[in-house]
């Protein structure tokens, strides 16, 4: 053994090799590694594919659900908040208003808890092989694309049926869309990264998101707030997302303004928070889930 | 020197105690920690502490200060008893958990089979799960369209490659899991103990895969507890002992010292747990052990003396014949001979419920020197059914003398063949015929010479 360690170093400056990958102790914060997710993207592809095969492969009614929920929440709060507490909704029928807003909503809701528990849910994979671990919450908001298309008909389908045409600001949707994603990606990797540590954040998540559902205007519009205070309730990313739906759809009189900046940079703050914390805490996951 | 694949210079690996892999803490626990932490850190302060040989009370290190360089093309095996680290250091490797201190160099595109079928879905389709593991793994889309007739053929799937593995039988999901595995190119491949799953023809196919990737010049690191395997596909071995190196040598002689330091703990092995032992509903291994005449268990036999391979096997329902036997095969993995039960006791005799031990006695004078592995299995016929087949249940080695009493004559180099019987010899010469030794062991001229 000490022969070899002794002669290496020399066949190391004869040879001129440079090591493809050199593994050492990681600690404290670090990059991002884009470049190597970017070089993983067709597994990245491939999660997101698998996650969307399986998780409708068992359920008798499949892709359905995706627009089966919303339909049912809308329903419920039409009858609830519509009818019985008489909710203003900016002059656009109530079940409308609502489902404008559900949609947006579900995507963010079914994001955050799919990726929360998505780290846990592939242990087997995260101790076995290695890949930039960044692309399992990802795939998991990006196979909740789909279910949003499929929601997104439903919207289309009542839109026609209440027959409200779009203005030229319907150009605007996919930004509002990318905020979304964005939101829930940010939130996605705080609580799977979490997760891994604390189990507790399982128990968490539905209290989480049935509070945020409340804390975002879905049965209710934000026109209730005087302006200062509008602003500042933007620091809520879905705020954002959500009058901006309405706006870039139904033409809501009040276009989202400044409240809509607050949202975007609350939501890339905690993009960039998330993705800088799950880095940091990626070191441990294979040891841990 | 050639061209260098692995540099592996000074590596440590800390884990918990009682927390391989680490319990995931609950918020309560941490926040208890954090009150704690101030008072730890002071007692990191006193001198002593922090130094690797002090870890810790509940700290232990799986890897400890583990150096060295592996050249491009070689096949290195990695051996050492459960919790010698082996495992650990394919993870660090693998780049699958970090290092706590040391580095690693890789010199080429790393490939890692630490489990087959890893990321396997039973929902999803043969097809399916193929091209799902090959991104797992890290095969690329283009190269897995050219590879994929060839990977359904290896795993002999093609008529249910579009039904969901979900309905698949253990074999045909474990072929279909290798076959991906095993047509990763990549330049240096980390495989573990991957062999240690399956039927014995399923073992061979993977074996004959391997030795396929060895042979095409590509760097392999090969960690198992199948001693055949590893002297068939590896040159050179490293020995881990307690998370070090304890050797690093050509492959035959660290085997060798492996299984005769009893480190492999060979000479016995026995089954505690009923459920996960060998055997079927109607009869059950409970332990396999070699033995020598006077009764003691050993791994070592001098090669004159006959060696006891003991069965023992619990029978949990009356009325059926059993015919115990076991088989002996070398490191090359030659199967030498198979030795069925020529005691006549139970030969006709349905046996009753019960523990029984069986003896089959290996004479001397018949094998050749080195590693030896003992499978044992248990029949019965009409109709004919194997209960348990357990392959490389015990190893032992055998040792020749170079005190002229053995076969080896005295002849100082070695001496190659499957088996080394005592042949007797005698020379004719103008000075008259001269039979030497004369005081030949009884038993000898039964192992007649055929040359």
């Amino acid at each position: 053994m000490e022969e070899i360690i002794k002669l290496a170093p020399i066949a190391g400056a004869a040879g001129v090799q440079e090591p493809l990958l050199v593994l050492r102790p990681r600690r404290g914060w670090q990059r991002l590694g884009l470049k190597d997710l970017w070089q993983y993207r067709e597994l990245l592809y491939f999660l997101c594919w698998r996650d969307i095969k399986v998780r409708y492969k068992q359920t008798a009614l499949g892709v359905a659900w995706a627009i089966l929920q919303p339909l049912m929440t809308m329903v419920l709060f039409s009858l609830f908040f519509g009818k019985l507490a008489k909710m203003p909704s900016d002059g656009i029928p109530y079940p409308l208003f609502v489902l404008t807003a559900l949609v947006p909503w579900m995507f963010f809701s079914n994001g955050i808890t799919q990726s929360a528990g998505s780290l846990v849910e592939n242990a087997s994979l995260l101790k076995k092989v290695y890949f930039p671990r960044l692309a399992v919450p990802i795939a998991s908001i990006i196979a909740g694309c789909v279910d949003f298309l499929c929601s997104f008909v439903l919207l289309i389908g009542m839109m026609l049926f209440y027959g409200i045409v779009p203005s030229a600001s319907v150009v605007w949707l996919p930004f509002f869309l990318a905020l979304a994603c964005i939101a829930s990606l940010g939130v996605g990797l705080w609580l799977s990264a979490l997760n891994v540590q604390f189990r507790d954040v399982r128990y968490v998540i539905p209290f989480l998101t049935q509070l945020w559902l409340f804390a975002t205007p879905i049965a209710y519009p934000s026109s209730l707030l005087s302006e200062p205070l509008r602003t500042v309730y933007g620091l809520n990313p879905m705020v954002g997302v959500v009058e901006g739906f309405r706006w870039a759809l139904l033409g809501t009189e009040t276009s989202p303004g400044p409240m809509l900046l607050v949202s975007a940079v609350a939501s890339v703050l905690v993009l960039l928070t998330g993705a800088f914390y799950f880095r940091r805490m990626e070191v441990t996951f294979s040891d841990r889930v | 020197m050639a061209d260098l694949a692995v540099r592996v210079e000074n590596l440590w690996k800390q884990y918990r105690v009682g927390r391989q892999p680490e319990r995931y803490s609950t918020l309560r626990d941490t926040m208890a920690n954090m009150f704690r932490a101030p008072f730890r850190k002071l007692q990191g302060l006193v001198p002593g502490q922090g130094s690797p040989d002090a870890a810790g009370d509940d700290r232990f290190w799986a890897v400890k200060d583990v150096s060295f360089d592996i050249r491009r093309g070689e096949v290195v095996g990695i051996i050492g008893r459960n919790g010698a680290g082996k495992s650990t250091l394919l993870k660090i490797l693998s780049r699958i958990t970090e290092p706590t201190r040391g580095q690693v160099s890789l010199y080429g595109r790393v490939g890692s089979l630490l489990e087959v079928g890893t990321g396997f879905h039973p929902e999803l389709t043969g097809r399916e799960n193929i091209q799902l593991n090959a991104a797992i793994l890290g095969m690329k889309r283009e190269e897995l369209t050219a590879k994929f007739d060839e990977i359904v053929a290896f795993a002999e799937v093609e008529k249910f490659i579009d039904t969901p593995v979900k309905h698949y039988s253990s074999g045909m999901y474990l072929r279909l899991a290798f076959a991906v595995a095993a047509h990763l190119e990549p330049e240096i491949l980390i495989v573990d103990e991957v062999l240690a799953v399956g039927d014995a023809a399923f073992q061979k196919k993977c074996l004959g895969k391997m030795e396929g990737v060895a042979k095409e010049g590509r760097t392999v690191l090969f960690v198992s507890h199948n001693m055949q395997a590893v002297t068939r596909l590896c040159e050179r071995v490293i020995l881990l002992d307690g998370g070090g190196v304890v050797g690093d040598g050509p492959a035959g002689q660290l085997v060798t010292r492996y299984l005769s330091s009893g480190d492999g703990n060979t000479k016995m092995r026995a089954w505690d747990d009923p459920v996960r032992a060998p055997g079927s509903d109607v009869v059950r291994l409970c332990a396999v052990r070699t033995r020598t005449e006077d009764g003691q268990p050993t791994d070592l036999v001098d090669i004159r003396k006959p060696l006891g391979v003991e069965i023992e096997y619990d029978v949990l329902k009356p009325g059926h014949i059993f015919h115990p036997c076991f088989s002996v095969h070398n490191s090359e993995g030659v199967h030498l001979f198979s030795a069925q039960d020529t005691d006549g006791t139970w030969r006709r005799r349905a046996r009753p419920t019960g523990r029984y031990v069986s003896t089959g006695w290996i004479p001397g004078d018949l094998l050749n020197e080195g590693a030896m592995f003992v499978g044992v299995a248990v029949w019965t016929l009409n109709p004919e059914h194997c209960h348990f087949y357990e392959r490389d249940a015990v190893a032992f080695h055998v040792v020749d003398s170079y005190d002229e009493e053995s076969a080896r004559g005295g002849w100082p180099f070695s001496v190659p063949g499957a088996i080394r019987p005592f042949c007797k010899w005698e020379t004719q010469s103008e000075h008259g015929t001269v039979v030497v030794p004369d005081d030949l062991p009884d038993d000898v001229p039964q192992a007649q010479c055929k040359g």
